[in-house]
């Protein structure tokens, strides 16, 4: 069936084009036109032309203007965490700028395309350059430049070098093909040394089973965070490039093997909070819809570190749930977990 | 004079070999590059449509997977490995074969010679080896999708160990040796065409040629050359290690890795390294295929404007500052590697200052417009379109190049909107102007206007359609190189967002036929073009539509003007040629 309309469809696309070049010719020929001249199109067609650019650019103003009230509501919600909101806010005027910047100049685009199309007596206008105006729009654009950088340098510096009030929470983030773990520093809040050398048996993280501040660290594949806290990520890998992306947090840091990265943040909302929030509800709801069309399970909503950088055939399957929630709740989780020591 | 001795004793007899097969003729040499690079991007597309079945419809069977894909598609669903050595060579083919030799080469040796007043390039004979390099070099790439176990599935940045370990992956086996092999054979290619660039442009300009009279593809051309010599060099280096990381046991890029059940013996090294060597070349590659688009977009806006472009001494000004920021804002790609945060900071505001000369030359782009008379023909439309493109990929560039934001869209589908839309659409744009603007000059025919239109109009909704909605995946936070986004139930309210884009994937695979048809059709069969279809001032116009070896059939003309005296005021045409001298009375434009 496919394959019959694919044919009819490809039949009739050929015979359209058919159609057109015999018009084309037809037409050429019998405005006697053998040799001519010029290959500029006539007149009709500039002035065809002209209105067909303005329409498609009325179309793209339009769709782009549509698509953030329509698509709008499939952006991450709010961010989840302290140094989210920063970048979250710079993230907000950066699109106000360009957008305005967008919305000034696709249009001027378009109407000076309708605007001069060469129909019947347009003539030229002979302008080399205008320095006046060529200095204003390099120095506009000079200082508005001038503006983001500074804000935004400002900003990266400070979430690369967080300065802390209380000492983070550490906790290393461990990446091989195809999936996460995660570590704890434990009681001393010091990771025990690892090296994938290490790797035996049980120990699959390569802990350094002499290292005496590896014993109490916690290995968990659910990683359960207080709000409020700092914490400090260590990023390791086992093989090849993996990427510790969290969207929700505004986190992503590459794990690189030979290297251990890092990335601090704080969360600021609780799983059961962020499950409050209306955008999140709305998606929620929007999702379970097309689940229970398609027979699935429903879903709840939940923190989730993915790998975002390429990494092999199941790298679109490297998932570890994470689940930010109040001290006690976090302290209760803390003690029912196996330290290094009890699993060996 | 020499060159028109050399002119004289061509006029021996030539075989077909000669002629078209082993030419050194820079025309001829143009139209292989061309349609190499045709058919090449028939295959980067038609990866490409695959693939957005696979990411649209994910648990559909699609026969026609099962005929392409042979052993790795399964009743047709492909496997995720595939998956990825679809999407990188893609990457590859389009970024290097479609839109560096494809478009560099072929308007590059095209125009060169008879925009500056030369017989031929400074090296007919390297000119061809240029080319045959790039033949061979696709036919390996291409060779590569039939190897056992695949072609390379890196991603087309090939970042190690990935890349480095075929345990890793099955495409780093000896389909990332072809690879690496290909891209080798690649480099030789473009450097020997850039260096013969570089040397005709410098020598081998007509009397009266000044570099200031230049026409702006000439600039675009010649710095694009500049730019493909200083950095092809880095990645071929970074090439060379991967390959002794991979076959001779050394660890420039290894370190402490477990992989298959087992440690290897690689220690020491840093997959840092090789981002830093790949993304050296990388970045000014983007501005290798972005410039030559732009360089012809401003000749095909001022011709079809009957405008002088507007302050071509800026245009001039913009290309070089460009060139020359491009080899210092690389890290932008690596801002989250681990890199030294403070380098961060550095390559911020690198980036950005580069969106001031591209700013520079959007306005100039839209006042060359202004007060116009616009003919529009095809080559006009898409280069309007370009604009269209450049001015919205290059917005989204402000975005990512602000480290602090580029955290959270880093690799996202973000990522993928915007160099896209700045770089793929852009530059696809730039060659069909290009395409449309020179085929008389290629061929002597003309192709069909109405036909050119159509496949305008359907191009640029398609390309908008594609390309724009990716945008808020990206902002929803779906990571690129995923080869379904069904095992995460946060990603599956975004399944029709990737519907749309696919129907106009398809949309825009269709009205690339109608080119197809257009340009084999009309080279053929297209009516005889006049000499100077579009009423344009450069020298290319005033050769014969017949090519003839040397390109003039007498003396090479002087040049007395600038190539932008269009509407020129006191003159009785709209456009002055370059080899028409000042007249008694006229006052000479500054150039
Ligand atoms: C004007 C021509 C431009 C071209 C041809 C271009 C091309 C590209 C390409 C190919 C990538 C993809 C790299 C990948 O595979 O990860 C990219 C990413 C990027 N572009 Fe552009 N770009 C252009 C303009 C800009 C501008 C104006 C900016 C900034 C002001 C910019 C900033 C970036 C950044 C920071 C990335 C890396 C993003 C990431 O990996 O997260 N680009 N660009
Ligand atoms: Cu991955
Ligand atoms: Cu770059």
């Amino acid at each position: 069936m496919t394959t019959l309309l694919t044919a009819v469809v490809v039949i009739l696309a050929i015979v359209a084009i058919v159609q057109i070049v015999r018009i084309f010719e037809v037409s050429s020929t019998m405005s006697g036109e053998d040799e001519p001249q010029t290959g500029q199109p006539t007149k009709k067609e500039n002035d065809l032309f002209g209105k067909i650019m303005l329409l498609m650019g009325a179309g793209l103003v339009i769709f782009s203007i549509w698509s953030f009230f329509s698509w709008g509501d499939y952006t991450l919600p709010k961010p989840a965490s302290e140094h989210g909101i920063e970048t979250d806010r710079l993230l907000w005027i950066t699109f106000g700028v360009i957008g305005l910047v967008y919305l000034i100049t696709q249009p001027l685009l378009f109407w000076f395309a309708y605007k001069y199309r060469g129909r019947k007596g347009q003539k030229a206008t002979y302008i080399e350059h205008n320095n006046k105006l060529e200095a204003i729009w390099t120095i506009i654009p000079t200082i508005v430049l001038a503006v983001i950088i500074l804000y935004g340098i400002f900003t990266w510096t400070s979430i690369m070098n967080p300065e802390y009030e209380e000492e983070p929470i550490v906790v290393e983030l461990y990446a091989k093909q195809f999936g996460w773990t995660a570590r704890l520093a434990g009681e001393d809040n010091i990771l025990g040394e690892a090296n994938v050398r290490f790797i035996e048996g049980a120990n699959t993280l390569g802990i350094d089973e002499n290292d005496f501040n590896g014993l109490d660290d916690i290995i968990v594949d659910e990683l359960h965070l207080p709000v409020g806290k700092p914490v400090l990520l260590k990023m390791r890998s086992q093989d090849v490039i993996h990427s510790a992306y969290i969207p929700h947090f505004r986190v992503q840091m590459n794990c690189v093997p030979g290297t251990v990265t890092q990335f601090g943040f704080t969360p600021n909302i609780t799983t059961a909070e962020m499950r409050q929030d209306s955008k999140v509800m709305r998606q929620i709801a929007h999702i379970n819809e097309l689940r229970d069309d398609m027979g699935e399970e429903p879903y709840e909503f939940d923190f989730v570190l993915l790998c975002n950088k390429i990494c092999g055939s199941a790298h679109y399957n490297m998932q570890l749930k994470i689940v930010v929630e109040t001290e006690e709740e976090y302290n209760q989780w803390l003690k029912e977990q196996k330290t290094f020591a009890e699993t060996l | 004079m020499a060159a028109e001795v050399h002119s004289q004793d061509h006029h021996h007899e030539e075989t077909f070999l000669t002629k078209y097969i082993f030419s050194m003729d820079h025309k001829m040499i143009g139209k292989q590059f061309l349609i190499t690079g045709i058919i090449m991007g028939l295959i980067g597309m038609g990866m490409s449509l695959l693939f957005r079945l696979q990411l649209a419809w994910p648990d559909k069977s699609f026969p026609i997977l099962d005929t392409f894909l042979g052993k790795w598609s399964d009743d047709g669903v492909m496997d995720p490995n595939i998956y990825l050595a679809l999407v990188t060579i893609h990457g590859t083919i389009m970024v290097f074969f479609v839109l560096t030799a494809g478009l560099s080469g072929t308007f590059s040796n095209l125009l060169i010679p008879l925009q500056i007043g030369a017989r031929d390039m400074a090296s007919g004979f390297i000119n061809m080896l240029s080319y045959w390099f790039f033949f061979l070099s696709s036919v390996v790439m291409v060779a590569s999708l039939f190897v056992p176990d695949g072609p390379a599935a890196a991603g087309w940045t090939i970042y190690p160990p990935l890349s480095a370990l075929p345990q890793a992956m099955p495409g780093s086996g000896m389909g990332m040796t072809l690879w690496l092999v290909s891209m080798t054979l690649f480099i030789a290619s473009s450097l020997l065409g850039a260096l013969n660039y570089i040397v005709t442009v410098l020598n081998l300009r007509t009397k009266g040629m000044s570099m200031t009279r230049l026409p702006l593809t000439i600039w675009a051309f010649f710095v694009t050359a500049i730019l493909g010599v200083l950095s092809f060099p880095v990645l071929f280096s970074a090439a060379l290690l991967l390959l002794f990381d991979r076959s001779m046991g050394t660890s420039f890029y290894l370190s402490d890795i477990f992989v298959g059940g087992e440690v290897l013996g690689y220690s020491g090294g840093s997959p840092i390294l090789y981002e830093h060597l790949f993304w050296f070349l990388g970045h000014p590659e983007v501005y290798i295929i972005l410039l030559p688009a732009l360089g012809i977009t401003s000749e095909v806006i001022a011709t079809n404007s009957r405008k002088p472009i507007f302050g071509y001494r800026a245009m001039v000004g913009s290309i070089l500052m460009i060139a020359f920021l491009s080899f210092i804002v690389w890290g932008h790609h690596m801002f989250v590697t681990g890199m030294n945060p403070f380098l961060g900071t550095v390559f911020t505001f690198t980036t950005l200052l580069i969106a001031i000369p591209s700013a520079v030359k959007a306005f100039n782009y839209l006042t060359t417009l202004w007060k116009g008379n616009l003919q529009m023909t095809p080559a006009m439309l898409f280069s309007i379109g370009l604009v269209s493109t450049f001015i919205t990929g290059g917005l989204t560039g402000i975005i990512l190049g602000d480290s602090a934001l580029d955290i959270n869209v880093h690799d996202t589908y973000f990522v993928v909107a915007h160099f896209h839309i700045v770089m793929g659409l852009s530059a696809i744009f730039g060659m069909y102007a290009g395409i449309y603007h020179w085929f008389p000059k290629m061929f002597g025919r003309m192709m069909i206007r109405p036909l050119g239109y159509i496949h305008f109009v359907l191009t640029f909704v398609a390309a908008y359609g594609v390309f724009y909605p990716m945008h808020f995946l990206g902002l929803a936070g779906l990571p690129r190189r995923y080869y379904t986004n069904t095992s995460f139930p946060m990603f599956d309210n975004l399944a029709d967002i990737n519907v749309i884009i696919s129907v106009f994937a398809i949309l825009g695979g269709i009205a690339q036929v109608i080119f197809l048809f257009n340009f084999f059709y009309c080279a053929l069969r297209g009516k005889r073009s006049p000499q100077n279809p579009w009423r344009s001032n450069t020298l290319e116009w005033t050769t014969p539509v017949k090519h003839i070896h040397g390109n003039w059939p007498g003396e090479i003309p002087e040049v007395h003007r600038w190539p932008y005296d269009y509407s020129k005021p006191g003159m009785d045409e709209d456009f002055v040629p370059q080899i028409v001298p000042i007249h008694d009375n006229e006052e000479a434009s500054g150039h």
